[in-house]
């Protein structure tokens, strides 16, 4: 066991856990931000995305010893009153099914349009590959993402 | 008008207590889209409301708080249910709230999401819920003005007399005193206000801001966390070393219960840490180990013997057979398939003295219930059951083994405890959609006619595999269909649209395959079918013809089928779970690949009460039917599952959806549900669509793994 300090949604936090231990478990079991989902633990859905500095990452593959003094952004702390224009447009979407992979859709939406807030179609379906949504929301996050966009510009 | 049912005391009950308002901790539950501004809190409107019945609460603020019953899993129910009850209640959207029911057999029927059942059981009973108390408020609104009731009217939550208005606030303490009427008046379906409208999801705001809304959101004080190593199939614990495990830093125990070994600790790491570190030693428990190889000559064997049980036979299928010119035979077979829905099972479980508190995502609560009472040897009655939101649940969330293993860790460790399960203990844990193999025969004499139709479907645990009075039955004189189940240790479970999920696949491609022998175009080799089971019905018919072919010709309009150039369609119609969909999906070869440009999909499932909500009901069952007919494979060797996690099982993707087009016939008729009739169709007008572009037959799922597939890459994989 060893002290980490961990700066999440402009909070900080001292956490005590194993340093092989993945943000994720830090976020949900040690700091009550539940809002980072599991669903494969192997990096490969995309639903506990969280973004490091402003880069979309997932959390159940970093352990928390990596993290150093990063700054951690996950859904709870995307915006204030959960009006970010990512989140904004998903309601406009309404893109959920059962809703739980969402979470990280909208985490990886929004770091990609910060780094491109004009995304062809063809680079939204890239940058949105790698996360699954089991109940087959695609037609509508893309959609979203695109609409997510033009309210960006 | 309709003449209203007559009330189910039961649901009409008028229940003292306000809305259970202690129970909706930390969720924000307003309606996302309402444009007014919150000068009340949710919570206290929740407090003040007045209850009507088991559906609805008014608050004095003037604001409904709307109650849905049944487990939310995707399927828009939570939003849909209350729709209906706001309808016939006449009020403006934006004052609903919506609240999750738990589970009460006294105050509710049906609270089980399966079947895609909800919907047609609570239709009458959910607009029923609704005038009821409307005629309340107009009778006290009658009383206050002292008008006759036959004057008012009632629009968006205000009764209404001439230049009089009162809005149903005002009325709420009055009218919830008077007598609960028998009999009331529905609206006529013209006059709906709501019902047609694309409603929002209610949870919108909270799943877009990480609410806490799932089971595995679920933390409660002193609650200790808790993983289980489960047996392969087959196989029985025979020891245990544990202590390696055990001293993994936030593992507090290792126990054993039912061939199972539980890590129970203050975090989820530590114990996915630990149950790596275990030392356990399995022994079978009679009969040999069962791998992919066993049970492809299993199904051959099944076929061959001949002792398949008749579910069905028309006419004299021997006769047809041995009098035909030519005889069309081909089989069919599907893998095992995990659920596996985002969300992986989970429970929450505080066994007390002599009460149990469960919480968590089931699509059966009751069976929840029954099964803690039954473990705990306590009056169901003393089980409750708090339903969360599901990250999904495809029918693995039928069962309640889950709840159980919860139930009984909770009841050893004497603790509130939450059981979670990994990823790769639901990709290997069983409860699957079964392996199945089908064999189609078809007889057409001389002159090209089709004669008799023969199906036997043989599987792992899959019960009937067959649905005997499915299209065509009814429509060809001689036929016969049969089916036998092989008695596997390898679980299976319904899987959603329950053996139509292949069936429907490969009894839509066979059909095609008849249809190009007869020389007939596959659309027109369907409707001809209908005719003749129209004008002659053969046995029992189990579908709506009309219903049917309404489908198929609105289809045949909407896709342009048979007059595009440059892209091959496939078709593919049925009828599950009371609705129609009719399907065409356009493929194209392009430099050696298959690509699945788009696919068409037009459903009748009555009345559509959430345009929103039924088109992605629609594309999402048609993504699952095509992501699994394409990619996904279960295999075993020695009872273990080969694949684990989503790295090797595989999913659909953004990049390998095509474009779809739904369209819906709207034709007044009582709704049916939608969570399920849409996947059935599609991989069956892939395939089609694949075998017109490419002259490739695909007979098994996945599709990836087919001969016919070879170099053809459908889907662009990425």
């Amino acid at each position: 066991m060893a002290n980490y300090k961990l700066k999440v949604n402009n909070k900080n936090f001292e956490v005590d856990v194993d340093s092989d231990t993945p943000l994720l478990w830090v976020l949900r079991d040690n700091l009550g931000l539940i809002g980072t989902k599991y669903s494969c633990g192997i990096s490969q859905c995309g639903a506990c995305t969280v973004h490091l500095n402003d880069e979309a990452v997932r959390s159940c593959g970093l352990p928390v010893s990596s993290i150093g003094d990063a700054k951690i952004t996950t859904i709870e702390g995307l915006s204030a009153n959960g009006d970010h224009p990512v989140q904004e447009a998903w309601k406009e979407v309404d893109v959920a099914q059962c809703g739980y992979c969402q979470a990280g859709q909208i985490m990886t939406a929004a770091a990609m349009l910060k780094k491109n807030p004009s995304p062809s179609e063809e680079e939204v379906i890239d940058g949105m590959n790698a996360n699954l949504c089991r109940c087959g929301t695609y037609h509508r996050i893309k959609e979203a993402v695109l609409l997510a966009s033009a309210k960006i510009k | 008008m309709n003449k209203g049912l007559k009330s189910n005391r039961r649901e009409f009950l008028k229940i003292a207590a306000t809305a259970g308002g202690g129970l909706l901790i930390g969720f924000n539950w307003s309606a996302c889209d309402s444009p007014k501004m919150n000068v009340i809190s949710d919570q206290e409107i929740y407090d003040e409301a007045i209850n009507y019945n088991s559906f609805l609460s008014i608050s004095p603020s003037n604001h409904v708080v709307i109650f849905s019953p049944n487990p939310e899993l995707g399927q828009n129910i939570k939003t849909s249910f209350p729709m209906i009850v706001a309808e016939e209640l006449d009020v403006d959207w934006a004052n609903v709230r919506v609240q999750q029911a738990f589970l009460d057999t006294e105050k509710y029927d049906r609270q089980v999401t399966g079947g895609s059942g909800a919907m047609p059981h609570s239709w009458q009973r959910l607009r029923q819920a609704g005038a009821t108390a409307r005629q309340m408020l107009m009778a006290a609104a009658a009383k206050r003005l002292n008008v006759p009731i036959s004057e008012l009217k009632t629009d968006k939550g205000n009764v209404i007399h001439g230049s009089k208005k009162l809005n149903y606030g005002e009325l709420a303490n009055e009218a919830a005193t008077l007598t609960v009427p028998e009999e009331v008046e529905l609206k006529n379906v013209k006059d709906f206000k709501i019902i047609g409208t694309a409603v929002k999801n209610v949870d919108n705001a909270a799943m877009f801001t990480g609410q806490p809304l799932y089971g595995l959101d679920v933390y409660r004080d002193n609650m200790l966390h808790a993983m289980i190593q489960r047996p392969p199939f087959g196989m029985k614990l025979k020891s245990v070393d544990a202590d390696e495990a055990k001293k993994v830093n936030g593992v507090k125990e290792v126990v054993t219960f039912k061939d199972n070994v539980a890590v129970v600790g203050t975090g989820t790491w530590p114990l996915m840490k630990a149950r790596k570190l275990l030392k356990i030693a399995y022994e079978p428990i009679d009969k040999a180990l069962e791998s992919t190889a066993f049970h492809n000559n299993k199904f051959d064997e099944m076929l061959n013997s001949g002792a398949a049980e008749v579910k069905r036979k028309d006419g004299d299928v021997n006769t047809a057979f041995k009098n035909a010119a030519r005889i069309i035979k081909s089989e069919y077979q599907c893998p095992f398939l995990s659920h596996s829905p985002m969300e992986p099972m989970n429970f929450f479980a505080n066994v007390k003295e002599d009460s149990v508190e469960l919480i968590g995502p089931t699509q059966t609560p009751d069976r929840a219930r029954s099964a803690a009472a039954e473990i705990c040897g306590i009056a169901p009655e003393k089980v409750s059951v708090e339903l969360t939101r599901l990250g999904g649940g495809f029918g693995r969330r039928l069962r309640a083994d889950f709840v159980e293993e919860a139930v009984e860790l909770s009841k050893m460790l004497k603790a509130p405890v939450k059981l979670t399960w990994s990823r790769e203990d639901d990709i290997t844990g069983g409860a699957y959609r079964p392996a199945v193999k089908y064999r189609f025969e078809a007889a057409l004499n001389s002159k090209d006619e089709l004669i008799g139709y023969k199906l036997t479907g043989v599987g792992m645990n899959s019960g009937n595999s067959t649905r005997e009075n499915n299209f065509p039955a009814g429509a060809i004189e001689n036929l016969e269909i049969k089916s036998m189940a092989f008695d596997s240790p390898i679980t299976t479970n319904a899987w959603r649209a329950p053996i139509t999920n292949f069936l429907a696949f490969a009894e839509q491609s066979f059909l095609d395959e008849v249809a190009e022998a007869m020389g007939k175009d596959p659309v027109a080799f369907r409707l001809e079918l209908l005719d003749k089971a129209k004008a002659k019905p053969v046995g029992e018919i189990h579908y709506d013809i009309d219903r049917m072919r309404g489908v198929i010709t609105t289809a045949v309009e909407k896709s342009g089928w048979g007059k595009k150039q440059g892209v091959s369609q496939g078709f593919s119609v049925y009828f599950s779970h009371r609705s129609y969909v009719a399907q065409v999906a356009e493929a194209r070869i392009v430099d050696g690949k298959a690509i699945l440009d788009k696919i068409y999909a037009i459903t009748d499932c009555g009345i559509v009460i959430n345009p929103t909500g039924a088109d992605q009901q629609v594309r999402g069952g048609m993504l699952d039917g095509m992501g699994h007919a394409m990619f996904a494979n279960l295999t075993f060797t020695d009872g273990i599952a080969d694949q684990k996690n989503f790295d090797t099982y595989r999913l659909i993707r953004m990049k390998e959806i095509p474009e779809i087009e739904t369209h819906f016939i709207d034709n007044g008729i009582d709704p049916t549900g939608l969570g399920e009739p849409a996947l059935p169709p599609t991989g069956g007008a892939i395939a089609n669509a694949i075998y017109k572009a490419s002259g490739r037959r695909l007979r098994n799922q996945p599709f990836s793994n087919e001969e016919a597939m070879k170099n053809l890459n459908l889907g662009n994989p990425a």
